[in-house]
């Protein structure tokens, strides 16, 4: 296995690479290193002079992916791409072009991000999970139909609507919880319960749909008869024996987003008052923040590479015949 | 499957305790806040985005300034409660007294023709000390404890609360000096440095020389020391005097010394913030500012909250009062002048928390949980009503809960730019004139104000908004190519007019003579979304109403700005918000020397207008004091722009704020900032009010805890029957569809 994870850990450089190339290409489609100066110096007083001195000191005057001013080696790696990729496999993402430093950024928004993310994760996971196999267990009755077409409807509705209305009820009508803010710690039980909640309620359509439908195919397995016949209770029949062997998709669809978790969730975050990482990007993109923007695409990338590693070690932990060779 | 709803139940259980736990002690549930803050005199504000720089050097946005004008303290300020705004020393002892120099630097009369200098003197007041900083903490020998922090020491440290000792010291004249310093290094980006540089005597080379000096301390990493170098037109007489010389006459020089780029940064701060350590870990003067004035920033985490508190070391300083004619002229209420000669801040801590969605920032004011509020176009139908005749006023709802509503005339202007150098639109012929006379009468600026600003503004009559010196109210200030004076108003001119004017254009109906083909326009904007279809709709129906059809380009706001800036446009919309309440700060817009053509994109006239006769008179007023004479030559200038009209004169946006009963002392000051220390809260009156608002609703907790309850007890039931059935027994229908393999 030792050997698989290093053969995907190379086998992801080149990928990064081309995410990072891509990045570079697309973002300075759209801006100029101009555009991105009169962006951090706003819109009044801006000199040709002073875009060029900030040009300079960010580093934006150097070439894109050729130096023809450079000699040798240089008229590669003395370029914008060269300098500022490779800091990044290292993981220096250095300064925003706002100047602060961030990987500290990262550092002290991806926490909120997590307060928020792992709770709705787990809770989610497991509300879904036990609400599939309930329907399960009573496929094809009055319940299990209603519940579908509540699935449905559920679904159909905007998660922006879940936020607004949540706000309004729990909040503004009701007045249990405030309408946004956030603390660290169990202080901030208050500010968390309703956007967990929300973003639980918000994805229980299409969760249960999906976790019904896996178990479904398993539940008339012959395995499963089997088990019914030595006469175990439909509980251990459903937890033990289709839970179990339904966990391979389940694996696939939920241990690729673990770690990404810690990226945030934007529209959450911006109506909760959540200082986490979910605008981070967007609000980069808006204000050209070029430094932001090739990091957080950076650290998305290998994240998600990671998860795709993590899913396929899963696979060996819930299924005996899948060997990582 | 028990015990999964087991634990469901007991989760909404302990959550709804710990919700009671949290929240009990103060009486509500949803208070963002915590109950000891919500009675003392705390302030809660709320920011919509965040701001990029601290650092007074490069600083320039209102809502940078809403932070930094609380921390620092340039040398003077604007009246808080003067009408016309007026002028007042902060720091020094008087206002700044003025020489004038000829070119040998003898004295000269104010008023003689050969001033070539005019120096400033600034006198300090001996009793302005810094607020308490790591900075200025001295060791044994006498240099900075703090100021060679090693990796080791370094890695304790994570805010400014990890240094053990803080200190002060007070303000001195090198002071402000070391501000001028700073914001001629090129590296610091100062925006002003480029205007700053044409009248600071010295500046410009002292400036070339800093910056390469900058670039070789930075190359071979130590820090920048600005007390080794001067300007030759800042000169520290004492430590509590400083003369500052500028190139000419520049009277509004003095309103530059109100602004934050001319703070006193101290040397010990600058030197403190440039070790490398710190500024990996987001600890510099970018981020947290140290100043002298009433408030220090303790907290900075621009993605979740800023916190100021009251210096303790804020000098001696009194609310404002006004004479009784002062107060009636400026129709203040008498409550806002209850304070007078009682000593500033009143506030103790100001809350700021970043909101960046209206919906909740307004929901979390009304219950009481923002002590102020602007008024979004989602709210306005709840919290204004607009009569008839135009007039604002509260809505029911606000006002049962005892809301107030002040607003004012921002100095902005908001037009829609010809670009003069377009063949077609631009240009000064008499064709060309009546064409933009045309098009200006045909844009009802009324009807856009009413639509699409909810009548929060007032149509412009040229380019001076009310409040500047020049700005003419009523008949006398008519813009008569574009309204008729009648019943006591201005009243547009009939469309009929505008089509009459653009037949002597040359294009009857909007069909041009010479070539017969109707008269298209376009119009470029960075406006492209969907939001923005109503209003670029609109635009289209006013050019329709003379029968010029008008074309969008919607583009991006980087290549809008582009366009602009090379002249590429035809049409256009863009705005300006003063510097500073003086009329040379919007007829520069204007002004042939600007333009942005000429100007390789850098000049401020984005019209490209170029007219001699205005060209003139700008220079002659740009210098001048408000006197009779200069208002009578401005008169010349804005009748010259109204004939010529290169701009639709469009609108002066109108600001509202929205404020709770406890929240004192609010008046509207469009010109200042750092209006902060003259507000009050009354805390126990709020937490009055947020109790009163905000009891929380039980029923619906105990229904929903039954339902769960109630739904419970038949799928235990239903399980129960469904383990008890047997195989081809009638009664077990789960069973049954079990063995059908039923979906």
């Amino acid at each position: 296995m030792f050997a698989y994870i290093i053969r995907r850990i190379l086998y992801a450089i080149p990928i990064l690479i081309g995410v990072n190339l891509i990045t570079f290409v697309l973002f300075f489609m759209v801006n100029t290193p101009d555009d991105m100066a009169r962006a951090q110096l706003g819109a009044k007083q801006v000199t040709p002079e002073l875009i060029q001195s900030w040009k300079e000191e960010h580093g934006y005057d150097k070439p894109m992916f050729v130096n023809a001013k450079a000699e040798g080696v240089d008229k590669l790696t003395d370029t914008l791409f060269v300098q500022e990729s490779l800091k990044l496999f290292v993981f220096d993402f250095g300064f925003s072009d706002a100047g602060r430093d961030i990987g500290n950024d990262i550092k002290q928004r991806m926490w909120p991000s997590l307060e928020l993310a792992l709770p709705t994760f787990i809770i989610a996971l497991i509300t879904n999970i036990s609400l599939a196999l309930l329907l399960v267990l009573f496929r094809g009755s009055a319940l299990d139909t209603s519940m579908m077409i509540v699935a449905v409807m559920i679904m159909s509705i905007s998660g922006l609507f879940y936020i607004i209305a949540g706000q309004v009820v729990f909040s503004k009508i009701w007045h249990w919880v405030p309408i946004s803010g956030f603390e660290s710690g169990w202080g901030g039980f208050k500010f968390i319960i309703l956007p967990v909640l929300i973003g639980v309620f918000g994805g229980i359509g299409s969760g249960v749909r999906w976790y019904r439908s896996i178990f479904l195919e398993q539940i008339n397995q012959d395995y499963v008869r089997t088990a019914r016949a030595k006469g175990l209770s439909e509980l251990k029949v459903l937890f033990g024996h289709v839970l179990r062997n339904g966990m391979l998709p389940i694996l696939t669809g939920v241990v690729v987003v673990i770690p990404t978790l810690f990226m945030g969730s934007l529209i959450m975050e911006s109506f909760f008052g959540i200082p986490g990482l979910g605008s981070y990007t967007i609000d980069a993109i808006n204000s050209q923040d070029f430094a932001i923007v090739k990091a957080m695409v950076f650290l998305g990338a290998v994240l998600y590479i990671i998860g795709l590693i993590l899913t396929d070690i899963s696979y060996t932990l819930f299924d005996p015949r899948v060997k990582l060779s | 499957m028990l015990k999964t709803a087991k634990y469901s139940l007991s989760f909404l259980l302990l959550s709804s305790l710990l919700l009671f736990a949290e929240n009990v002690s103060a009486g509500v549930w949803n208070s963002p806040h915590s109950a000891s803050k919500v009675e003392d005199d705390v302030l809660f504000s709320s920011f919509s985005a965040p701001p990029k720089h601290l650092d007074p050097v490069i600083s320039y946005s209102s809502n940078e300034w809403a932070i930094i004008s609380q921390v620092y303290e340039p040398p003077l300020q604007y009246h808080y409660l003067k009408r016309p705004y007026e002028l007042e020393a902060l720091t020094l002892t008087a206002m700044p007294g003025v020489r004038y120099l000829d070119e040998q630097n003898n004295e000269v009369d104010k008023d003689a023709m050969n001033v070539a200098y005019s120096e400033y003197t600034l006198n300090l007041r001996d009793d302005i000390r810094y607020q308490p900083h790591p900075a200025f903490v001295t060791n044994a020998n006498g240099g900075l404890e703090y100021g060679e922090l090693s990796e080791n020491e370094l890695q304790d440290i994570n805010t400014l609360d990890d240094f053990k000792k803080t200190s002060f010291r007070g303000l001195n004249a090198e002071d402000y000096a070391y501000a001028i310093k700073r914001m001629a290094v090129r590296q610091n980006h100062s925006p002003i440095l480029g205007t700053m540089e044409e009248y600071i005597v010295g500046l410009s080379e002292f400036s070339k020389k800093i910056s390469e000096v900058a670039k070789q301390q930075k190359e071979s990493k130590q820090l920048l020391d600005l007390r080794n170098y001067q300007i030759s037109g800042v000169k520290v007489v004492d430590p509590h005097t400083l003369t500052i010389k500028i190139k000419g006459r520049y009277p509004q020089f003095l309103y530059w010394l109100t602004m934050n780029f001319f703070a006193p940064i101290p040397w010990e701060v600058d030197l403190f913030y440039q070790q490398p350590g710190l500024i990996k870990k987001n600890l510099n003067l970018n981020w947290f500012p140290v100043g002298t004035g009433p408030y220090t920033l303790v907290e900075n985490n621009p993605n979740k909250q800023m916190r100021l508190v009251a210096n303790p070391n804020y000098h001696d300083e009194r609310y404002p009062s006004l004479s009784e004619e002062q107060a009636k002229a400026t129709s203040i209420p008498s409550e806002v002048l209850q304070d007078a000669g009682k000593k500033l801040p009143f506030v103790k801590e100001v809350i700021y928390s970043l909101e960046k969605e209206t919906i909740p920032l307004w929901n979390k004011f009304l219950q009481g949980y923002y002590d102020a509020s602007g008024v979004s176009s989602e709210a306005f139908d709840q919290a204004v009503q607009v009569s008839a005749a135009g007039d604002m006023g509260l809505s029911e709802e606000m006002k049962a809960k005892g809301i107030q509503l002040r607003g004012s005339v921002q100095p902005t202007v908001y037009y829609m730019a010809f670009n003069m150098v377009d063949p077609v639109v631009g240009g000064y012929s008499e064709s060309a004139k009546k064409l933009r006379q045309a098009i200006s009468i045909a844009i009802n600026e009324e009807e856009y104000i009413s639509i699409f600003r909810n009548e929060r503004g007032i149509a412009a009559q040229g380019p001076l908004p009310p409040g500047i010196f020049g700005y003419l109210e009523g008949e006398k200030g008519t813009n008569p190519v574009v309204y008729e004076w009648k019943d006591g108003k201005n009243q547009r001119k009939p469309i009929e007019v505008a089509k009459q004017l653009l037949a002597e254009a040359g294009y009857p109906n909007g069909i041009s003579k010479e070539t017969g083909k109707p008269l298209a326009l376009y119009y470029d904007s960075a406006a492209s979304g969907p939001d923005n279809r109503a209003e670029m709709d609109w635009r289209r129906k006013q050019f329709d109403k003379i029968g010029v059809q008008l074309v969008i380009r919607a583009t991006d706001y980087n290549r809008f700005q582009d366009k602009v800036r090379k002249g590429k446009t035809q049409l256009f919309s863009w705005g300006w918000n003063a510097d500073y309440p003086d009329p040379e700060n919007f007829l520069f817009l204007l002004y042939g020397g600007n333009a942005a053509v000429t100007t390789n994109g850098s000049g401020i006239n984005s019209s490209n207008y170029n007219n001699p006769e205005f060209n003139r008179l700008f220079e002659e007023i740009k210098t001048m004091e408000n006197t009779p004479v200069r208002a009578e030559k401005i008169k010349q200038m804005i009748a010259i722009v109204r004939e010529d009209a290169p701009w639709v004169w469009g609108f002066h946006p109108k600001s509202l704020s929205l404020f709770h009963k406890w929240y004192k002392n609010v008046w509207p000051n469009e010109m200042s900032r750092g209006t902060l220390k003259f507000k009050r809260v009354d805390g126990a009156l709020r937490a009055q009010q947020q109790q009163a608002w905000n009891q929380p609703v039980i029923w619906p907790l105990v229904l929903f805890i039954v339902f769960i309850l109630l739904m419970i007890y038949p799928l235990y039931r239903a399980y129960q029957a469904r383990q008890t059935a047997v195989i081809g027994d009638g009664s077990a229908s789960v069973n049954s569809l079990n063995e059908k393999g039923g979906r």
